[in-house]
Order: structure tokens, then C-alpha cells, then sequence
């Protein structure tokens, strides 16, 4: 089971939120195929958003596949996503990309704008 | 399940002749299974929608309709919370269930009230006039919601509530929403607390409707736009703007494409709200599907 937090200042549309939150359980495992998503009224009881919300955000994962509602059962995890795991090449390629931007003076927020403008062109038009 | 919970046609409400309306053709409709913010300065009018619409006041002119009856008619089936929680003070909080109880007996679910009263800690055998503000309005929404009601209308719901209280009854509203597809109706004027809450929009502004729709399509349909002060936001409707040195900041409902020169954002509820709050002559934006004309 997976517990919403919601961030009522972060600019992101509440159900977006939720998608997200989602996503990120499934990638990290937390949630696998066949486990139960919370229902609607469990997730407002713990959050006070709207109901409507919620069952937007499951629409929409849903409508990408991730999920299935089943009628007067609930809403079912149908399939995880693949994620590269923490020992994987890109990741020791990026780890080592990483160490050279410091070396040539980059800071932080540097390194963020790079990135972000570099997965904007690759990734651009993208659901997030 | 009635398929609109409210919906009104020039609605008007006058107190006395010499002072203005309160209420001056308002035409709204608000579908069932929504939960509906109710937002405007003091003075508005959101208090005497919310009477007209529990059928406490009469109009002075035009129609409302609640869950397709007269709301006279409709009086069981919907819930009304007053902004000042008119409660009995020496009745005791069991006492008062009790009476919401055999007031509504076809309707009454006592878990629901016990519930509501029992996470706030309340003693049963306390005396109303002993609780505090907040205290009183647990028990005045276990009241309302122990009803059953399909439609709910509070005015004011958590003024006088802490910060913990405030997320717990939001909660149970919520949830009853979820379980039940209970219409909410609340007015306010701390748009912050009904952000993530209220899926519907009705602001209203000098006795008059400014924006009513869905929140997520009145949202949709605005933007906040940066440019320089020179630029033209022609055809677009500028609700609002603002000229600091050479930038120009403004909330406009666009009319098409906005041009390569402005960098836009969407606004989030308070902002669109404010924008409209401080300028009272922008045009007003109905998106709550005018199918009165047709009827």
C-alpha cells in the first residue's frame, strides 16, 4: 500500500501529485503488479483533497496501463515500471560525468540546469 | 441521485428597499457530486446564496432550485450549517445528537455523528454553551452529516478551527463525499483552505456571479502571462495587469495562441482568484454548462 503526500504549495496539480507518487512506488517497488491501490476514500480520509482528485489520478494511470479498476473490488497494480537499478552502466557513466562537472567548477545548480535543459531536448513532448 | 444539486436562474435578494441587493441576478448550476467552493469578499453575498439556497430566505426575484425541488421541499434531504453554528448551549453534546436523531428518522445514521464528536475528544455529557468555537462546530457538521444529507451547505465551516481540526472534519467530509457522493457547498473567504478540496468554483463578487465552473476548466482557461509593457495582449481578455518598469504582469483568459513574447504560467486557485478580487470589473466567466437557455 502506498501513502499520498500531497503539496498543496508545490504548484503541481493535486492529481499529478498522485500520479507521480505512483509512479515513484513503482519504481522503487513499493508497489507490485497485483498489489491494491488505496481507495478514494481511504486516500481523502488521510489527505482531506478532493475525491474527484483521486480518481482522476487513477483514470490516468489507468488510461497509461499501469493500473486496472475492477469493479466493487478496487483499483489493481497491473504492471511495475522498469527502472535502471543502482549498480547499472548509465548510471556509473552519469556517476563519472557527474565527478568531471565538479572538477571543471560546476556547482549544484550548475549541474541541475544542465541536466534539466539536456532531458529537455531528449525527452521533450514526453509525459513526465 | 438528482442530476443538479443547485441551480439558480437571476437569482435576487433584497433586505429592504434602501439598501442594494444583496443578491443581483445571480444564474448559476452547480451538478451533483461536487464539492463546491463558495468564494467573494465580505459582503458578497455567499451567506445569502447559501440561506436562499436552504430555503431559510425567499428570493426577491428569479428561482433556485435545490436537488430539483423548491428547497422548502428539499429541507430533508440537504444539511445547512450556519456561520454562527446556532446550537441549543444548554443542551449536553449526547443531547443534541439525540435530537438531530428524532428530529430526522428516516435519514439519521448515528455512527457518522458519534464519530465526528468522538475524534474531537468531546465529552458527551458536556453542556454546549461549555465547548469552545471549534468544539461547537464539530458538533454542529456531526449534526449536519449524522443527516444523511445529499446536498451540504456550510457557511464559514472553519473559521474557528485549529490547524489539526481543520484537516480532521475536512477529511470526513471528504471521505463522506467519496462514500457517498455527498454535494458540498462551502463558503469561505481563506481561499487556501479550500484549495485541494473543492473541485468547483462559484466567486462571487458585489451580489453577482464572476466566475462559476469547474475549478480545473475556470483554471484552464487562464493564464499568467510576462511581457514587456509595450507588447499588445490584444484579442486576449486581460482580467488583470500590472506594469512594473518595463514588465508587464497580467492574468488574461486567452483568446487563441498567446504570442512568442510573453512567458505564461498557469495560475493557481488564489491567484486567479485575487486577480479577480482586485479587479471587480473584469468581465465575468460562466463554464457550468448554461443549459437553462434550452429549458
Amino acid at each position: 500500500m502506498v501513502e499520498y503526500r500531497i503539496d498543496r504549495r508545490s504548484g503541481v496539480a493535486t492529481y499529478v501529485q498522485i500520479v507521480q507518487q505512483t509512479k515513484q512506488a513503482l519504481r522503487l517497488g513499493l508497489l507490485e503488479p497485483g498489489d491494491k491501490l488505496p481507495t478514494a476514500r481511504e486516500v481523502v480520509e488521510a489527505t482531506a483533497i478532493n475525491p474527484n482528485t483521486v480518481l482522476k489520478a487513477y483514470r490516468e494511470l489507468e488510461r497509461e496501463g499501469l493500473v486496472e479498476a475492477r469493479r466493487g473490488l478496487g483499483t489493481f497494480v497491473r504492471r511495475g515500471l522498469n527502472t535502471a537499478p543502482a549498480d547499472s552502466p548509465l548510471r556509473t557513466e552519469l556517476d563519472a560525468w557527474a565527478v568531471r562537472a565538479r572538477e571543471a567548477g560546476l556547482e549544484r545548480d550548475d549541474v541541475d540546469a544542465l541536466f534539466t535543459s539536456v532531458l529537455d531536448t531528449h525527452f521533450k513532448g514526453d509525459e513526465s | 441521485m438528482t442530476e443538479t444539486a443547485i441551480e439558480a436562474a437571476a437569482l435576487s435578494k433584497r433586505f429592504g428597499r434602501r439598501r442594494g441587493p444583496a443578491l443581483d441576478g445571480c444564474t448559476f448550476r452547480l451538478p451533483a457530486g461536487r464539492v463546491c467552493a463558495v468564494v467573494g469578499p465580505n459582503g458578497a453575498g455567499k451567506s445569502t446564496l447559501l440561506s436562499l439556497a436552504a430555503g431559510l430566505l425567499r428570493p426577491t426575484d428569479g428561482t433556485i432550485t435545490v436537488l430539483g425541488q423548491t428547497p422548502a421541499a428539499a429541507r430533508e434531504r440537504l444539511a445547512y450549517v450556519a456561520q454562527d453554528k446556532p446550537l441549543h448551549p444548554q443542551l449536553t453534546v449526547a443531547d443534541t445528537l439525540r435530537l438531530g436523531r428524532e428530529l430526522n428518522p428516516r435519514r439519521w445514521d448515528d455512527r457518522v455523528a458519534e464519530r465526528i464528536v468522538a475524534e474531537g475528544d468531546l465529552a458527551p455529557d458536556a453542556k454546549i454553551r461549555t465547548l469552545s468555537g471549534g468544539q461547537r462546530t464539530r458538533v454542529a457538521l456531526a449534526l449536519a452529516l449524522g443527516k444523511r444529507p445529499e446536498l451540504l451547505l456550510l457557511d464559514e465551516p472553519m473559521a474557528d478551527l485549529d490547524p489539526l481540526a481543520r484537516h480532521q472534519l475536512m477529511a470526513t467530509l471528504m471521505a463522506d463525499a467519496a462514500e457517498h457522493g455527498t454535494t458540498v457547498v462551502m463558503s469561505s473567504h481563506v481561499v487556501a483552505e479550500l484549495d485541494g478540496a473543492c473541485d468547483h468554483l462559484l466567486l462571487l463578487g458585489a451580489g453577482r456571479v464572476r466566475l462559476a465552473g469547474p475549478l480545473d476548466d475556470l483554471l484552464a482557461a487562464h493564464k499568467l502571462v510576462t511581457g514587456r509593457a509595450d507588447a499588445s495582449l490584444a484579442p486576449h481578455t486581460v482580467v488583470e495587469s500590472r506594469t512594473t518598469g518595463r514588465q508587464l504582469t497580467a492574468l488574461v483568459r486567452p483568446d487563441g495562441p498567446l504570442g512568442d513574447g510573453w512567458q505564461t504560467t498557469a495560475p493557481t486557485l488564489e491567484e486567479l482568484v485575487l486577480a479577480h478580487l482586485r479587479a471587480p470589473e473584469a468581465p465575468a466567466l460562466r463554464l457550468d454548462t448554461p443549459q437553462e437557455a434550452a429549458v
